[in-house]
């Protein structure tokens, strides 16, 4: 059996604000295996990016604060680990890789040198080794004329190579969880696509286990074998990748599944209007007691505006928070 | 062509070159072929799309049809008006027949004027109607968006970014426009907005007749929002087609592959064996390859693709395409082997 590599129970962090304090991640437990990937979905401001800070200990704290919870790596709690074990966890067990690679980039050092630096750090290599390392990588995430690139700054490189550099430097410390928040929002899908596949190349050769953050459904069904949909930083539903695409239960992640036009290869001419969301997601600091999604729900009743669904299991791995379940379970 | 009546825009042989300053003295002086021999038209109350990858050419189209950047050579005809000829009073009020939608609906509005002023600010520039008027107008036209009258009091900071961009589509709309160009209006927001944005976008088209030129590079929006399609590549367009044919028998390589690129919620499709991936990025529009543009990242590519440039031909009504192993009767390279 696979081992329980990461897993975060009951997370709460929450942020001091004008308004008072927004829970922006509120009662979070999610768990990976080794060579697995996880997806993260939802729309901006769920709290998908927070919760890849807290596991990276990244959390601006203050006006943040980790309100309570456990995030156990190999059954270590990193919230209780000092600042000192944190940099050798970001440095050799979790690294993670963001939408845009120019704000993790020094401008100022070659790619080169850069990665170089990582797997020096990791594995005491000698400079000369280390550059030969930081080439490898650079082939390994398909960079053409790498020993010439090797030597470029990243302000001389496209988005698309930029991320591949991101990537390299990931490898360089050879994670045993890779984080990438949105990795390729910024791409073309022909670019996303190569980087897709060095992911899940990665994750075969390495066992490295992915938490993949993004808004796409089919980036989701490309990558991921478990996917947990966020709303107003809650989880409202989780499940297996299949479930989640065939069988959505929660009206939110239906509706994020059925407003997106996908692309088939047999259109048709008819072109019924896409189903909308309405509305937006709600402010953290306006959050009644009830469910957070009840003001755009179609199905909202008032125990929906008055009580918050809890999660329950509708079939086995397939969680949901919603008051409809609940409804059916009892009928 | 007999219903040459119903054909709104009309654009030959557009050519936008960019030049680029000389590095030092002995230099060359460079040039960008962003825009390079493309035609289209596009009938009325119909949408074109135009997808490509960044870089491509999509913007600089736009640009140039909408007159906003200087075009180097080719013709483009609004009805029965000689757009790339006007000057002048001439433009200006051809300007009142065509409008733009930018993708980011943060930076393309001024936030220092309320959402009302933005809306009326064409209606005043371009003197429409009766100024008696103009304010019942904007009220009208927030309410035909999905905004509320009042809240035209607001500046932009204080919308979401779905509801700037509704201010946008109807400060769009206020001049009666008869051809609107969209440029990404959709990239920018949350999957959820997305929705809600195209439905408005396409219930407008139909309330008002309207004819879209639509730019994305997300094919599942363009299939969704366009009646014909023409793929651009390096400043050309490689493939051109009505919607069903482009998606049901892609012919061009370029076009398959971007194709196999997005990924897939469906399993069958996901499964596809005849999937390709692309490798690398786009050659640079400044030296461009001899021969097809596409060839040094093509599978299918032979001696011949790098010497001689394919023409875009017709290979059936409706659909053409630029390469030369797409056979006279339509079979194209990755359904061969
Ligand atoms: N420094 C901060 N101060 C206050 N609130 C913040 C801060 N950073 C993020 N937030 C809030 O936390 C919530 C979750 O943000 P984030 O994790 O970035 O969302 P996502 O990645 O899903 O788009 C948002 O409501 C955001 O406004
Ligand atoms: N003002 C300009 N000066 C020089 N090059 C430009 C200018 N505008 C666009 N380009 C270049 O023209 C090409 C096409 O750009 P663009 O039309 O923006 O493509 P797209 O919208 O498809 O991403 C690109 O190589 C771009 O760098
Ligand atoms: S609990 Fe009620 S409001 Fe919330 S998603 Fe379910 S049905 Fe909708
Ligand atoms: S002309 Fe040749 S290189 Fe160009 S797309 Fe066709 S097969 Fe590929
Ligand atoms: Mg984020
Ligand atoms: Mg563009």
């Amino acid at each position: 059996m696979a081992e329980r590599l990461l897993s975060v129970e009951g997370l709460r962090v929450e942020f001091k604000t004008r308004d008072g304090i927004a829970k922006v991640i509120d009662n979070l437990s999610i768990s990976l295996d080794t060579g697995e990937t996880l997806g993260i979905v939802g729309e901006s401001g769920c709290g998908k990016s927070m919760t890849a800070l807290s596991i990276m200990g990244l959390v601006p704290i203050p006006p943040g604060r980790i309100a309570g919870g456990r995030i156990l790596l190999d059954g270590e709690d990193l919230l209780q680990a000092n600042e000192q074990r944190m940099r050798e966890v970001r440095g050799n067990e979790i690294s993670m890789i963001f939408q845009e690679p120019m704000t993790s980039l020094n401008p100022v050092y070659s790619i080169g040198n850069q990665i170089a630096e990582t797997a020096r750090l990791h594995e005491g290599l000698s400079r000369a080794d280390a550059m030969a390392r930081a080439l490898e990588m650079l082939q390994a995430v398909g960079i053409p004329a790498a020993e010439k690139r090797i030597h470029e700054y990243p302000h001389q490189m496209s988005g698309g190579m930029r991320q591949r550099v991101m990537i390299a430097m990931a490898l360089a410390c050879k994670p045993r969880v890779l984080i990438a928040d949105e990795p390729t929002t910024a791409l073309d899908v022909t670019v996303q696509a190569q980087i897709f596949d060095l992911l899940n190349d990665l994750k075969e050769k390495t066992g490295t286990a992915i938490i993949m953050i993004t808004h796409d459904m089919g980036a989701i069904a490309e990558m991921a074998q478990r996917v947990v949909v966020m709303y107003a930083g809650r989880i409202i539903e989780q499940a297996g990748v299949t479930q989640i695409l065939t069988d959505p239960r929660h009206p939110y992640t239906q509706g994020l599944i059925r407003c997106v036009p996908h692309l088939t290869r047999n259109p048709t001419v008819e072109r019924p209007p896409l189903l909308e969301i309405p509305g937006v997601v709600p402010a953290l600091s306006q959050l009644g007691s009830g469910c957070a999604f009840a003001p755009r729900c179609p199905y909202a009743d008032a125990k929906c505006r008055a009580e918050m669904p809890p999660s329950r299991a509708v079939d086995s791995g397939h969680d949901v928070a919603c008051w409809l379940t609940e409804r059916e379970a009892a009928a | 062509m007999s219903d040459d009546d119903d054909i709104l825009l009309d654009v030959a042989h557009l050519k936008v070159y960019f030049r680029l300053p000389r590095k030092n003295i002995f230099a060359k002086a460079s040039r960008v072929h962003a825009v390079d021999d493309v035609s289209f038209q596009i009938k009325r109350g119909t949408t074109l799309g135009i997808v490509g990858e960044s870089g491509s050419g999509k913007t600089t189209t736009a640009m140039a049809v909408m007159r906003l950047t200087p075009i180097t050579s080719g013709a483009m005809r609004l009805g029965d008006t000689d757009l790339a000829a006007l000057e002048g009073e001439d433009l200006r009020h051809a300007r009142t027949r065509m409008q733009i939608i930018f993708q980011d609906p943060y930076s393309s509005l001024n936030p220092r004027v309320r959402a009302g002023a933005i809306v009326r600010e064409p209606m005043d520039l371009m003197n429409i109607g009766d100024p008696a008027d103009r304010e019942g107008r904007v009220a009208d036209l927030f309410r035909k968006v999905g905004l509320r009258p009042e809240q035209q009091a607001l500046f932009p900071h204080q919308f979401s970014g779905g509801q700037r961009q509704r201010i946008g589509v109807a400060r769009a709309l206020a001049t009666q426009p008869e051809l609107v160009v969209c440029d990404e209006p959709v990239s920018a927001l949350d999957v959820a907005i997305q929705a809600q944005i195209l439905n408005l976008l396409r219930s407008l088209q139909d309330e008002f007749g309207l004819t879209y030129l639509f730019i994305s590079h997300d094919l599942g929006v363009v299939q969704y929002m366009c009646d014909e399609i023409a793929v651009m590549y390096l400043g050309q367009i490689v493939e051109y087609a009505d919607r069903i044919s482009l998606f049901t028998e892609p012919l061009h390589p370029y076009t398959w592959a971007l194709l196999s690129a997005v990924p897939s919620a469906d399993p069958a499709t996901r499964a596809r064996a005849d999937r390709i991936r692309l490798q690398g990025d786009p050659p640079s529009p400044i030296d461009l390859p001899p021969g097809c543009r596409f060839s040094s990242r093509c599978p299918f590519a032979e001696a011949r693709c790098v010497q001689e440039t394919p023409p875009l031909r017709s290979i059936r009504p409706g659909h053409a395409v630029a390469c030369h192993l797409v056979s006279d009767d339509g079979v194209p390279p990755q359904r061969r082997s």
